[in-house]
Formats: structure tokens, C-alpha cells, sequence
């Protein structure tokens, strides 16, 4: 969804150059994968498409996508040196070139990571700005850009768990701005991307994982420039 | 936010309030934060902007591909030597500044996107080089950029800030309007003089292409940032002296989109055309990514 401009979209972001999309749009994306996870990373397959495979590397877009994955910010300024940062933490990553085919956006990337136990797969571009899209998440095609807080949520594919989340969400006073829903054609389960008016609080969405048809929720929260 | 400059010089001179206030309540009516709230975080970004104008005025910043830096520390050097430049006490500083910027952002330095990082230089450069000339308190900085804000709001919704979209004259030529606008406001002039300086500024920076040699946000974008003061500072001396645009600047932001989109794809930041395609361009661009495969 469109988000509505802020005087900090113009005067901003505050970022580590040098490209809005190439660096700043890149350090969201490895952020976004590191929040689906949910835990710290260890293994990453950094995959580039189009424009991010070919001038990447010059603008830092390499580094900048491993830092998203340590959870740093667009204007930390070690962020340079995250490649060394990232040995530290133990995190270990490699970059690849991959076609993602005639209709994804030239800046695209897809991140498959791994905290040793679980793995997400998470593709998306970024578009100008620093604002990014995310497009595909663990093979479910969703789209979501970030300009709302955004509930992600894994469940079996049953009858009523929209009617059980909308419900627990409003039992929350959470106000939904936009509900999408996809299904895995492959398997049973159902993914909602539900963006919201307000961020929900960390107990708050750890309880909503007690749904036995809940495989798992996780919040991605709003780009602020 | 806004439609038109039209309307924000309107609502300015309907209220009898300066521009900045005008965006300042806009802002707060729109996203539901205080006034101190928003003008405290637009402190902390004139404060990033006052770090990195001397980060690369200290100096010399290299860029991380190496094919480019160190300008704008050589050139304040060579001012503070004592040479008279052409370009005059102030500019000549504020061509350093904006150089020192688009600079410190090409070595991976941290930066406020004005409105994209490519164009990073010109607005801190104006701001900061008119506060040492005229002696104007951070605060007063802090108004102008909100009146900054509300012209690049207005261009992003009639045309565009991004090289690939519209070319340099979309980057470059935003940040120069912002720069302008606030320059007047600052420098004592009326709403519509504010508008006048935008108008005048777009205009002489149409067709603008961006070509980024190898791809990379250095040559030419440096120097044109350094250009785009230059600009800037003509528009405000004009339009303080009273001189007009016959086209008024929602019509030159409007005609700047359709030149954008008319623009071949060679011009809008694909490395493709103009200095990116010259024999030395292509050298380079092919020196760079040798390195670093």
C-alpha cells in the first residue's frame, strides 16, 4: 500500500551512503529477513538480481544487505564494516547471482536464511527512496512495502481462522488498515498479511502462537524515514 | 501533503504566517506528533548535515570504488589560502560544502537523503554557508527545513526526486528548488518570492541527465551538486530582487516531469548515456567492476 509522504520522506532518511536504493533500501531488506526469522541468523545465501547483481557491489549493497541481516540501522556507521562485524556475530554468508525473471524490479534480492534450526526465504526489491517491497516469503507470493506495521501470519488452512484473527485483533484494540490472504498450493497452510494502525506488542504476539493452528506470526514494523 | 506551491504560498499569505509554519502544522495535522517532536527530529538531521559537510571538508574523503574524492577538501584548502575565487565569498564556500557532502555519502558516510542521496550536498551546503554568512541560529535552520520539506513534497507529488525516473534535473534540480525556497524565506522574503526562486532555479536546470559513471553515485554527481548551489544562490538574488518567472513554478515543476518522462531510458540512471558512455566512462566503469568481481 502507498504510504502517505512525510516531510521526513524529503528530509530523509538519515542514511549511510551512497544509494538510497542500493545501499539504504538493502540494509531494510536484510532487516526484514532477519525479523521473519525471528531469531539472529547464522547462515545467510544472499542471492542478486538485475541492477543489485550488477553495480551492487559499488554501492555497497553487499555490505549494506549483511547488515540488515545483524539487525543494524541505515545510518549506523559501522556499516561499512559489517563483512567483519558479521565473523563476530557468526554469521556466515555468500553472495550469488540468480534471475529472478523479465517482471521483478531491478533491484531484487532473495535472502534465504538460517538460525541453525529454522530457515526463511524472504524475496524482495527495493524500489527508490529507501522504501522497499517484499514479494515472496518461504514460496507464498505476498506483498507488503513496509509503510504500515505489518502482521504476517502462518496457519493451517482451515475454515474461520480469518473470522479467529481479525477477532483477536480487534479483542487487542489493533485497527486493521488491509487484510490479504494467500495459499501454498501445495501444501495446507495459508498466509495473511494484515497491515496495521499500530504495532503490536512482542507478549502480545508471542501468545497469538498458542493457536495450535498457528504455525507462526511475526511482525515486520513500518520504515520510518 | 500538498498539491501545488501555489497552494502553500496561498495558505501562507491567507494565514500571514511564513511558509515554515504552514508545513510544520500540515505535518502535525497529518501524522499526529507535536510540534517539538518534529522539530526536534528535524534538529537531529541538521546536525547530521553539519557533521557531514565538515567530515569531508576536514578530510579528504575517498569513495569506496576509489575513482573519486578528495575534492572538496582540496578546493576549501585552496580558498583558505587565501585565493580569491570567481564564484565569490559565499558560494565559492557553499561549493565546497555540497562537493563535501555528495563526498562523504560516496565513502559510505552517513547522510540525510535531500531528497535522494545523490543530491545530499545542495541543501546543507545553502543552509550551513548562509548561517556562518548571516549569522542564523540553528533554529532558524530548522524552520528552513521545513519549507525545504513542503517544496520537495510538492515535487514529489506532480513530478519526481529520482535520476531513474527523471534524470539529474529530478535530483539536482529538486534539491536546488528546496535549497532556493528556504533560502528566500530565510534571507526575508515574501511566500511567493520563495516561489519565484523554485520556479527559477527548475528552470534553468531542465533536461538535466543522469549519468552516473559505472553506475556510481560520484562523477558527475559531486560537481553537480556543487552546480546546483550555484543555481540555487542565482535564483535567490533574483527573485529577492524582485525578478519574475513568467512561468509560474507548479507549471516548470510540471513541465520538469514531462521532460523526465520523456527523457530516453540512456539518461535516467541506467549508466547507459551521456558521460557514463564516453570511452573514459566505459574505462572506468570497466576498472571498477574487475575489482571488485
Amino acid at each position: 500500500m502507498p504510504r502517505n509522504i512525510s516531510i521526513f520522506d524529503i528530509i530523509g532518511p538519515v542514511m549511510v551512503g551512497p544509494s538510497s536504493s542500493h545501499t539504504a533500501g538493502a540494509v531494510r531488506l536484510g532487516q526484514v529477513a532477519r525479523t521473519i526469522l525471528g531469531t539472529p541468523p547464522v547462515d545467510a545465501l544472499i542471492e542478486l538480481h538485475g541492477s543489485f547483481a550488477h553495480t551492487g557491489r559499488g554501492h555497497g549493497t553487499d555490505r549494506a544487505l549483511v547488515a540488515g541481516l545483524l539487525g543494524m540501522a541505515t545510518d549506523d556507521p559501522d556499516l561499512p564494516h559489517s563483512f567483519e562485524l558479521a565473523a563476530q556475530a557468526g554469521l556466515a554468508f555468500r553472495f550469488e547471482e540468480i534471475d529472478l525473471g523479465e517482471d521483478a524490479h531491478p533491484n531484487s534480492t532473495r535472502l534465504t536464511v538460517s538460525d541453525g534450526v529454522h530457515t526463511a526465504q524472504v524475496t524482495g526489491c527495493s524500489v527508490g527512496g529507501g522504501l522497499v517491497e517484499i514479494t515472496n516469503l518461504d514460496g507464498y507470493d505476498v506483498r507488503f512495502s513496509c509503510g504500515y506495521d505489518t502482521l504476517l501470519v502462518l496457519t493451517e488452512d482451515r475454515p474461520g481462522t480469518i473470522t479467529e484473527v481479525t477477532g483477536w485483533l480487534a479483542r487487542h484494540d489493533i485497527n486493521i488498515a488491509f487484510l490479504r490472504v494467500g495459499r501454498d498450493q501445495r501444501g495446507g497452510d495459508a498466509i495473511m498479511i494484515i497491515e496495521t494502525d499500530h504495532s503490536i506488542e512482542p507478549e502480545i504476539l508471542e501468545a497469538f502462537e498458542d493457536y495450535p493452528w498457528v504455525h507462526w506470526a511475526r511482525q515486520v514494523p513500518k520504515v520510518e524515514m | 501533503m500538498f498539491e501545488s506551491i501555489a497552494q502553500l504560498v496561498a495558505l501562507a499569505d491567507e494565514r500571514s504566517q511564513p511558509l515554515h509554519e504552514i508545513v510544520l502544522q500540515t505535518e502535525m495535522a497529518n501524522g499526529g506528533k507535536s510540534r517539538d517532536y518534529l522539530r526536534g527530529r528535524m534538529g537531529k538531521r541538521l546536525e547530521i548535515m553539519q557533521r557531514a559537510a565538515a567530515q569531508g571538508i576536514d578530510h579528504p574523503v575517498m569513495s569506496i570504488s576509489g575513482i573519486s574524492g578528495g575534492s572538496a577538501y582540496r578546493f576549501w584548502n585552496w580558498l583558505e589560502a587565501g585565493h580569491e575565487p570567481l564564484t565569490g565569498p559565499i558560494l565559492s564556500r557553499a561549493v565546497a560544502r555540497a562537493m563535501a557532502v555528495n563526498e562523504v555519502n560516496a565513502g559510505m558516510g552517513c547522510i540525510v537523503a535531500t531528497p535522494t542521496a545523490g543530491s545530499a550536498g545542495i541543501l546543507p551546503a545553502v543552509l550551513l554557508t548562509l548561517q556562518e554568512a548571516r549569522g542564523f541560529s540553528d533554529e532558524q535552520l530548522v524552520d528552513a527545513l521545513f519549507t525545504a520539506s513542503g517544496i520537495g513534497a510538492v515535487i514529489v507529488r506532480r513530478a519526481h526526486v529520482s535520476g531513474a525516473a527523471g534524470g539529474c534535473q529530478a535530483e539536482t534540480g529538486s534539491a536546488a528548488c528546496m535549497a532556493a525556497g528556504a533560502a528566500v524565506e530565510l534571507l526575508g522574503g515574501a511566500p511567493a518570492q520563495s516561489a519565484q526562486a523554485v520556479a527559477i532555479t527548475m528552470k534553468n536546470m531542465l533536461g538535466l541527465v543522469c549519468d552516473p559513471v559505472a553506475g556510481l553515485v560520484e562523477a558527475p554527481c559531486v560537481k553537480r551538486n556543487a552546480a546546483g548551489a550555484a543555481q540555487c544562490f542565482i535564483a535567490v538574488d533574483l527573485a529577492l530582487a524582485g525578478v519574475e518567472s513568467i512561468i509560474p513554478a507548479d507549471e516548470v515543476i510540471d513541465a520538469m516531469a514531462d521532460v523526465g518522462r520523456r527523457m530516453d531510458e540512456r539518461f535516467r540512471e541506467t549508466a547507459l548515456g551521456g558521460l557514463a558512455a564516453t570511452p573514459t566512462g566505459r574505462r572506468l566503469a570497466e576498472l571498477v567492476w574487475a575489482e571488485k568481481r
